[in-house]
């Protein structure tokens, strides 16, 4: 299947998803109106990716801002996710980045990591 | 139309202390304008770290709250003096230094007792039980492509670390005009 690449721009983030390596980067800001509207093309992503997914999987999440509606589509993104480590068909890593001083997004990655059952790394940068 | 009185409005905004305000259509493209005017702006400013973002994000909240709300009202009859599209908000320093954001916009009279409903109950959790609730609203809500399921005003007195301020006037019988007011420390 192709790879997903998306340019980043200042209200939505730089997604670079890989079916051949099997890691999915979420990066930069993301604060559209329409959140579903930009990641709904994701969504689907995943849902392909999931037939044939690689023996690992995983997530980099490094995000500076992001809105509430955003914050539902990750969550999203997650649970698509969490149901693939479920089947067995993968091993599922997530990586959470934060900037040293921003504690909120600290939280917000303690936050998914309570609501889901992945594995997390909460990382600074 | 009546001589406008721009000195007089220069002088209460420069009293309140507002460093960028407009009035009219909000629409996605004037929103982000305004995120790259603030974001230049507190780049600039030897302001702390922490607080910048937060005042960031408690902006996006906001503008994009009423943004929303806009829209959804622009699908109803949107012909009145009262409903036609346009919004105001303004964006000051507050007292010891922090940042304050404002806005306002029509809604519905019936829909303003439950906002205030909402909103009173927000106010009225602690920081352990706003981020609780968050996080039950994120868990269990679906998202509508309106926004993010109420949790934007959840998240506003999240992060913004003070109570929602609020007023609803009651111009006509359809419309109230709601304020709210977010304060940054």
């Amino acid at each position: 299947m192709d790879n997903l690449i998306i340019e980043g721009t200042n209200k939505t983030p730089v997604i670079s998803f890989k079916a051949d390596t099997g890691t999915l980067e979420i990066a930069g800001k993301s604060i559209p109106e329409n959140s579903f509207g930009f990641y709904q093309p994701l969504f689907t992503w995943i849902d392909n990716y999931v037939l044939n997914p690689l023996p690992k999987t995983e997530i980099k999440i490094s995000l500076e801002y992001f809105n509430t509606s955003s914050s539902k589509c990750l969550l999203d993104i997650l649970r698509k996710l969490e149901a693939l480590k479920k089947s067995a068909k993968s091993t599922v890593t997530v990586s959470w980045y934060y900037e040293a001083d921003d504690e909120d997004m600290m939280e917000a990655g303690q936050d998914y990591d309570s609501l889901v059952d992945l594995n997390f790394n909460i990382i600074k940068i | 139309m009546a001589k406008l009185d721009l000195y007089n409005i220069y002088l209460n905004m420069e009293k309140e202390d507002i460093i960028l305000s407009f009035k009219g259509d909000i629409t996605k493209e004037l929103l982000s304008s305004v995120y790259q005017i603030v974001e230049a702006r507190i780049e600039n400013g030897n302001e702390d770290p922490k607080k910048k973002k937060k005042f960031f994000h408690v902006l996006v909240e906001c503008l994009q709250n009423m943004y929303n709300h806009m829209e959804t009202m622009q699908e109803l009859d949107n012909s009145s003096p009262e409903n036609n599209g346009s919004g105001i908000f303004m964006i000051g320093k507050g007292e010891d230094g922090g940042y304050r954001i404002i806005t306002g916009n029509f809604i519905l009279n019936e829909n303003a007792g439950i906002l205030k409903q909402r909103i009173d109950q927000i106010n009225a959790m602690n920081p352990q039980e706003l981020k609780a609730y968050y996080l039950e609203k994120l868990g269990s809500t679906e998202l509508s492509d309106k926004g993010g399921a109420g949790l934007g005003i959840i998240d506003i007195a999240r992060k913004s670390g003070n109570k929602i301020e609020y007023d609803f006037q009651y111009p006509s019988s359809k419309y109230s005009f709601f304020t709210l007011s977010a304060t940054i420390n």
